[in-house]
């Protein structure tokens, strides 16, 4: 057997490959896909409306990280991974404001509630986080596999709050409200 | 699909490691709740030849205008394998790295090392289908940041991956051999077991330099492998 590749943080800089719009670097493009002209992402259109979620990574101090690469990852209307519906999204975490926003559609049930995966990865992180959002208005969650392997007392820290059209979906990495993140 | 084999966490980086201060106010606190890989985490998002362009892999070029950059030419490849050393084909591999004099193209990296017009510093591509890659750069150098009043961090190149499974996302970074900087390193030897350290490091590969221009380091990196599952109930023997 071998043995994985042990986990580094992506440092400070990491949008220069994974959004390079943000750290304000072009490349250029020969075909039609280089790194700026084509920034990874949705392929397809959303085959459902579109909902979307914002939110901040709170350090322990309770300070917005302001350089958190936040990707995300989820079942299509359906329920189904990797159909004509990517599913995936990066985004990065505001320099200025520390807010990340994504703009997707609602997920369908996939054995237990609907959610969206959510990995992160920055300096001071030595390996990416795995975390999941949960709908706050959603049934399905009282009996959701996962969540009901999470302490009561902190399946709050998985779901989002629903302000007005949006989904609000804070990360705390430490504190009293700690994100519950998991061992997958 | 199945699941993947648990991960050892004592072979990877503690989350909280104070040598590297930044990990003190963002490494979570409570231990990571631990999950059989569910459903959704066993797949993940599929790349294709449509998503990268033709100079993505080769970092002399991509952002190149009134010349080459400046440094030492490079050949950096290897191959991605699992944990079983199966080949994974067809998946995304993204780097990054600083240029020849240890600077960021990056909005906030603000060292005094001069930038390179013909250097962006990212790049991408694929895996074959023998799970092979290769990118063309120049030689990343060192550097100082802000940790302890005089850390330095050994030329390195940033690496992400995807896998076939999002549970084997990874993201870490690559070093070369002989790099006397690698000892004092607070980020390298936030992995306590050398021999896990070893894993990150490139080897000088003299066979695939190309004469008269290019010297080549060899890195491969290895995934997750999914658990294999010799009886399990309501499965067809044929």
């Amino acid at each position: 057997m071998l043995r994985e590749t042990p986990s580094q943080t992506a440092g400070p800089y990491l949008h220069i490959a994974l959004l390079p719009a943000q750290a304000g670097v072009s490349y250029r493009p020969v075909g039609a896909n280089a790194l700026a002209s084509s920034p990874l992402g949705f392929q397809a259109a959303a085959p459902a409306a579109p909902i979307l979620i914002e939110g901040r990574v709170l350090d322990g101090a309770g300070a917005p990280c302001r350089d958190m690469l936040i990707e995300l990852w989820q079942a299509d209307g359906t329920g189904h991974y990797g159909g004509a519906f990517r599913g995936w999204a990066r985004t990065g975490t505001d320099f200025t404001t520390g807010h990340f926003q994504f703009e997707t559609i609602r997920p369908g049930a996939v054995m237990g509630a609907p959610h969206i995966a959510f990995w992160l990865a920055a300096r001071g992180l030595n390996m990416g986080l795995h975390t999941r959002m949960y709908f706050p208005d959603d049934p399905a969650n009282d009996t959701d596999p996962v969540l009901s392997r999470v302490d009561p007392a902190r399946r709050g820290t998985l779901l989002a709050r629903a302000e007005g059209d949006r989904f609000v979906f804070d990360i705390r990495l430490q504190g009293e409200m700690e994100t519950v993140f998991f061992d997958v | 699909m199945d699941e993947f084999l648990g991960r050892e966490h004592g072979h990877h980086p503690p989350l909280l490691t104070p040598g590297y201060k930044s990990t003190v106010m963002r490494a979570p606190r409570y231990p990571l709740l631990s999950l059989p890989t569910p459903p959704g985490m066993q797949v993940g998002p599929v790349f294709g030849s449509s998503d990268i362009d033709l100079l993505d892999h080769d970092l002399i070029r991509n952002h190149a205008t009134t010349g080459d950059p400046i440094g030492e030419r490079i050949i950096l490849h290897g191959r991605v394998l699992d944990e079983y050393g199966r080949p994974v084909p067809r998946t995304l591999i993204e780097i990054w790295q600083a240029n020849a004099g240890g600077r960021y193209r990056h909005a906030t990296d603000n060292y005094v090392a001069a930038l390179d017009p013909n250097f962006g510093g990212g790049g991408r591509t694929i895996t074959d289908a023998q799970g092979r890659y290769a990118f063309r750069t120049i030689k990343p150098g060192a550097y100082p940041y802000p940790n302890h009043t005089n850390s330095w961090r050994p030329a390195h190149v940033h690496f992400s991956l995807f896998g076939t499974g999002f549970a084997q996302r990874l993201i870490t970074q690559m070093y070369f051999e002989g790099d006397p900087l690698m000892a004092t390193d607070d980020i390298f030897n936030t992995i306590p077991d050398p021999v896990a350290r070893a894993m990150l490091v490139a080897s000088l590969d003299r066979a695939a330099a190309i004469p008269l221009d290019s010297l080549a380091y060899r890195f491969d990196i290895v995934l997750r492998g999914r658990r294999q599952t010799f009886f399990e109930e309501g499965h067809d023997a044929s």
